[in-house]
């Protein structure tokens, strides 16, 4: 029988023998393997660092420098809400702190349950059509308190 | 006679229900046995109007909006396919007053064409830049741009010309192009709306840069905030492979030149031309010291063109109508188009490309219509989160480079945030901070530290202990970000800060608690 762990570096070597040939593969490498897991499983850091002749502190000090990657797996959902200012001025400190309220977390927490992950979000491009947010890479414009509510309901079931 | 439709598939479209609206019509049109088809153009920017549906009609696009997806049936039934009247008809789209009044030249095709088609891209004058540069000299093309006048559009302005000059004249074995597509300034769209409306543009533009400096190479680095971006510019890019515009062989010329997109990770740094490189090389994103220069030492340290996306997408229009043509537009220094970015609390909020030089009142009030809440406007956050917010005061500020740095502030990447009297100053100044030290990359310590004690020093005052002496120290604080900050994240943020504290000075001295009254 084949242990999780195992598995997971089986694949992430895959991945990273995919990618290691690019110009800094490094992101690359990291996007790849987010996408494949949900988050980047920390035991695949020295595999990577292994593969492409770095320290494995290099590796973490990328990994931990940006911040779309995860070390743990986000909610089956995950809702991002702008807090930039074109769309603070369309009301969105507001919406944020009602969600924060409606589902009893902070930024960056998940729900009990694991329905859903909040995070900030500065700017997704949509300040023509503020205050805008992304619901599992869904846009979403002119978001407002009804549809925040709604947004709220539909990611529990 | 086969007709036409047009639903795009701009983010900001997409946001608004395009997507739903274009099923429904796709769902109508079988069920009706209609001969159609829909085309997902790019957005023409007017998102007031978006998910704005156009019909081809012999006398042109006639445009409805904003359409629902339940409202598709009743347009069809109202004679949708033939441009008829409707309570959601707007005309034909290029009366429409907030185009017609523009001179698109970058975003000349942007919301007109097919994105993904290059066909439609060569029917609207598209690649006549590249094939003209074919043509030049590589000293030639570099004269060209320098002749425009073209300025980084990223904020900077710094001379194009210029830059591919030093990149030209640095001989290496490798040189590369890089488009920062990393835009993360709040309030602005123009990077996003060309890569989903007119990706062949940033490719052609990016080619001839490759050509002029003697590039094989391009990297477009775009944010992960982007995801439809990313999609239409990988789907454009491996069009223009398959055609012969990219590759081995640029339009069957002797040139080689492919491009790669490469996504952020969402570090706003990262938009920081240096920083950018350190990524796109698999490392943290830490601004660099300057010199050497990107242009001599740039990407894996070889001569490296770095510009903005909107730059690079000027460049095709330049080399196709000429220099004199692109300068010929603009004022003072400051030449040619510039996409303004209308957004925030606007009424009409869009995309509105004009020669420089427009007054800022007539952007926020006559283009843009005032806010959208129909309060008065209190302030303008011009060129992103480290612009300076202008008041009412400052609207005969004429839009160009120089001149809003005269008045203690930036042009940026052209985006305009248009608050109402609600807003509180002081709370946008603690912003400004917070967002500082949340998005530092932490290598200087005027940047990375001054930013953190900028918040405590506005909570102080927003408490109001000692307001004389947090707003002397904030000022002191912030010309040492200013003048001590290796880059513009920590060396601008004192332009939202500052100017909120010098035009708005009734927000930072909140009134004295009224306990000696009682």
């Amino acid at each position: 029988m084949q242990s999780a762990s195992t598995d997971i570096a089986a694949r992430a070597i895959g991945i990273i023998d995919q990618f290691k040939g690019k110009e800094g593969p490094l992101l690359p490498i990291l996007h790849e393997l987010q996408g494949e897991f949900g988050y980047v499983p920390q035991e695949t850091l020295p595999l990577i660092a292994h593969a492409l002749n770095i320290s494995r502190a290099e590796v973490h000090g990328v990994f931990s420098f940006y911040h779309d990657y995860r070390d743990h797996p986000a909610g089956r959902h995950v809702l991002k809400l702008c807090r930039a200012e074109a769309c603070q001025s369309m009301g969105s400190d507001a919406l944020a702190d009602r969600a924060r309220q409606l589902l009893g977390i902070d930024w960056h927490g998940t729900t009990t349950d694991g329905a859903v992950t909040l995070e900030p979000v500065y700017c997704l491009g949509l300040c023509a059509c503020a205050p805008a947010a992304m619901l599992d890479g869904e846009v979403i414009g002119r978001l407002d308190a009804e549809r925040l509510d709604e947004i709220a309901a539909e990611v529990r079931l | 006679m086969s007709i036409t439709f047009y639903v795009p598939r701009d983010s900001g479209a997409l946001a608004l229900g395009a997507e739903k609206v274009a099923k429904t019509l796709e769902n109508e049109i079988t069920a009706r046995k209609l001969d159609a088809k829909i085309i997902r153009n790019g957005s023409r920017g007017m998102y007031w109007l978006e998910p704005m549906v156009e019909v081809e009609t012999p006398g042109g696009r006639v445009a409805y909006g904003p359409v629902k997806a339940s409202d598709v049936a009743a347009l069809l039934h109202g004679g949708l396919a033939e441009g008829r009247v409707h309570p959601l008809w707007l005309g034909l789209t290029e009366h429409l007053p907030f185009l017609s009044k523009q001179t698109r030249l970058t975003f000349a095709r942007c919301g007109i064409t097919d994105p993904v088609s290059l066909d439609d891209y060569r029917a609207h004058d598209g690649l006549k830049g590249l094939q003209n540069a074919l043509t030049l000299s590589r000293a030639e093309i570099v004269a060209q741009v320098t002749e425009s006048g073209l300025r980084g559009r990223g904020g900077a302005g710094f001379p194009t010309g210029i830059k591919w000059k030093t990149v030209l004249d640095t001989l290496a074995p490798q040189k590369y192009i890089v488009c920062n597509a990393d835009e993360g300034d709040s309030g602005t769209f123009a990077d996003r709306m060309i890569m989903e409306g007119d990706p062949f543009v940033l490719i052609e533009g990016m080619a001839i840069a490759g050509i002029a400096v003697e590039a094989t190479k391009g990297y477009i680095y775009i944010r992960s905030e982007y995801p439809h971006a990313i999609a239409v510019m990988n789907e454009a890019i491996e069009v223009a492979r398959k055609a012969g515009v990219l590759g081995a062989s640029v339009l069957g010329s002797s040139y080689v030149f492919d491009i790669e997109v490469r996504v952020g990770a969402g570090a706003y740094v990262c938009g920081e031309e240096t920083a950018l490189l350190e990524s796109l090389e698999g490392r943290r994103g830490i601004v660099r010291a300057k010199p050497p220069l990107p242009a001599h030492k740039g990407l894996f340290g070889k001569p490296t063109v770095i510009n903005n996306v909107i730059s690079l997408a000027s460049v095709p229009v330049i080399m196709d109508r000429g220099a004199a043509f692109y300068k010929d537009f603009g004022m003072g220094r400051s030449r040619g188009t510039i996409p303004l970015q209308i957004a925030g609390n606007v009424k009409y909020a869009g995309l509105f490309e004009a020669a420089f030089g427009l007054t800022l009142g007539e952007i926020v009030d006559d283009i843009g219509g005032g806010t959208a809440t129909g309060r008065p406007v209190k302030a303008v956050q011009v060129g992103g989160p480290l612009g300076a917010y202008f008041p009412r005061s400052l609207f005969d500020t004429p839009f160009d480079y120089e001149a809003f740095a005269a008045k203690d502030g930036l042009i940026g990447h052209a985006g305009l945030v248009v608050f109402d009297d609600s807003v509180d100053m002081l709370k946008q100044a603690r912003f400004a901070m917070e967002f500082c030290a949340v998005e530092s990359c932490g290598k200087c310590t005027p940047c990375r530290i001054g930013s953190t004690r900028g918040v405590e020093v506005v909570d102080r005052l927003s408490a109001n202990i000692e307001p004389e002496k947090q707003i002397a120290v904030l000022t002191d604080l912030c010309n040492t970000m200013k003048f001590g900050s290796l880059c513009a994240l920590g060396g601008f943020t004192p332009y939202p800060v500052m100017s909120a504290l010098n035009h708005f000075p009734e927000d930072f001295r909140p009134a004295p608690i009224a306990v000696a009254a009682e």
